[in-house]
């Protein structure tokens, strides 16, 4: 069956020539860094837990040492190619979109679950086919460019990956719960309007400290929805879950710990503010979570 | 309680600037160890949540297109057409995009789009475009780039709740079911819709306002 394991092969095989290219220009750090992500891409499931738990501690200690190098300037883009440049940038959307439609009626072959991320990456080959056929691209070219940007990006690459991974972690020591039976605490007995910001509240603010509103949820519902608004109030079970996990997301716009949402697009943008998208994002997220707020509450009171 | 002391260690960490990845592995550390976990035991389940998660990083195979594309003038190109649209402005632009972006998402076509593949390539460049023709001096590049990425963001996460087979949806019919109350993943969707509407109104909002903004800093002060 095609799933992940073409997608990371096909990861595997990018983050390994960029090891290579950054060998040939001596930036050693930047390729252990490649090479390392390569190796977790190509083995992760044969490592086992411990030795992904140490290629984990010798990324941060690549990290840490301050010694990646970002990217050199590239020389100014030449418009040669006209609008045909459009093509080879608009094929992997399109690519993902249909390949999406397609693969998901085709389980046997796909993984349906894995259908978009398997699509793109059949775009992106395409697109390297194009680059090679329309615009006369030698083979290397594509990815001597896509070196520079990662070094650009450097190891907040793999940032959100590792908060993912301490969510884990926190929710193997029962972090949840606790925060959980704090904000329950809070609630005064009876007050409707109490457990509603509670939820809500509690949903926006567990998000911030842990980067993701998934690992919000089952804290929150077991600490209010179910118990005070659910059973309690006889609210609609779908709409206070529904609900409550949007106001999670407004949570996931105003924090540093959803970095791939957050913090990579400020380094893939090159902004001088690396918290400006978080900025930008905060006049939206709070009006939103209060309307969500307002809504929870006008159906159940 | 002693289990937040890791909440403490990454905000401190976060605070005082340290290497963020640094602070993350010490946050997990430390909270393990709260927890009355061998390290070790924290080394093994960090190791094995990193590998289960393998696909966060995965996009960055884009990269290879995107870098050519973008040295043989694709962000020119996108410039270049957005100046001949009449009537484009960076808000009409962007309240476009975060239509696009919401539909998409709401017919699960999550990564189809995203901040490597669609906003540094073509977005940015062309609201910046859109905003130099409406008069933008340099400052105001980097609050239209940033506002070009938090829209993408916002669409995302606000048309997604509505395509039935998301994660969260799932996240939700699982949890609710512990709790013996069953229900059907479009009864949980219908929910996300007048989020998802208030949504495209706040920040189509507040896209109009930076058209506005943009038009005044325009004019000599």
């Amino acid at each position: 069956m095609i799933g992940l394991n073409v997608v990371y092969a096909a990861a595997a095989v990018t983050f390994a020539i960029f090891a290579i290219l950054s060998a040939r220009e001596r930036r050693w750090a930047n390729t252990l860094f490649y090479a390392l992500i390569a190796l977790s891409f190509a083995a992760g499931d044969r490592l086992g837990d411990v030795a992904n738990g140490v290629l984990v501690l010798a990324l941060v200690g690549i990290a840490a040492s301050g010694r990646m190098r970002r990217g050199e300037a590239a020389a100014p883009a030449e418009d040669r190619h006209g609008a045909r440049v459009f093509i080879p940038a608009l094929v992997i959307p399109a690519v993902a979109l249909a390949g999406t439609l397609i693969f998901k009626r085709m389980p046997d072959v796909v993984d349906p679950k894995q259908a978009t991320l398997v699509a793109l990456t059949l775009g992106v080959v395409i697109a390297l086919l194009l680059c090679a056929a329309m615009l006369r691209a030698r083979p290397v070219e594509p990815f001597a460019a896509g070196r520079g940007l990662i070094d650009d990006i450097g190891w907040v690459a793999v940032m959100p990956q590792m908060l993912a991974s301490l969510g884990a972690v926190f929710a193997l020591a029962g972090v949840g719960q606790v925060v959980g039976s704090l904000i329950g605490q809070v609630i005064p007995a009876g007050s409707i309007l109490g457990a509603v910001l509670a939820y809500a509240l509690g949903m926006a603010l567990f998000t911030i400290v842990m980067g993701n509103a998934f690992a919000a949820f089952p804290v929150m519902a077991s600490a209010v929805g179910v118990p005070l608004l659910i059973k309690g109030a006889g609210a609609d079970a779908a709409m206070v879950a529904a609900i409550g996990m949007l106001a999670g997301f407004c949570g996931t716009l105003m924090t540093p710990m959803a970095a791939n949402f957050n913090l990579l697009p400020a380094v893939l943008l090159d902004l001088k503010d690396k918290y400006a998208v978080i900025r930008a994002q905060v006049p939206t997220a709070l009006p939103l979570l209060a309307f969500n707020i307002a809504l929870l509450y006008a159906m159940i009171a | 309680m002693l289990v937040l002391a890791g909440i403490v260690v990454i905000a401190g960490g976060f605070l005082l600037r340290f290497n963020p990845l640094l602070v993350i592995v010490a946050s997990a550390l430390v909270t393990g160890l709260a927890a009355g976990l061998d390290p070790l035991k924290v080394l093994a389940t960090f190791g094995h949540a990193f590998n289960e998660t393998r696909y966060v990083t995965a996009i960055y195979i884009v990269l290879p297109v995107i870098g050519l594309l973008e040295r043989r003038g694709l962000q020119a190109r996108a410039r270049s057409l957005v100046a001949g649209l009449r009537g484009a402005t960076t808000g009409r632009l962007l309240a476009g995009y975060l239509l696009f972006r919401q539909v998409t998402a709401a017919l699960g076509l999550i990564s189809v789009a995203g901040p490597a593949q669609t906003v540094r390539p073509l977005v940015a460049p062309m609201a910046e475009a859109a905003a130099e023709r409406q008069g933008a001096g340099p400052d105001d590049a980097e609050r239209v780039k940033a506002m070009a990425a938090a829209t993408d963001t916002v669409g995302l996460f606000f048309g997604e709740d509505i395509f039935l087979a998301v994660g969260s949806i799932l996240l939700m019919k699982g949890v609710l079911e512990g709790y013996g109350i069953i229900l059907e993943p479009y009864q949980l969707s219908i929910w996300a819709i007048p989020t998802a509407i208030a949504a495209f109104v706040i920040h189509g909002m507040r896209l109009m306002l930076l058209d506005r903004r943009l038009a005044r800093g325009a004019t000599p002060r």
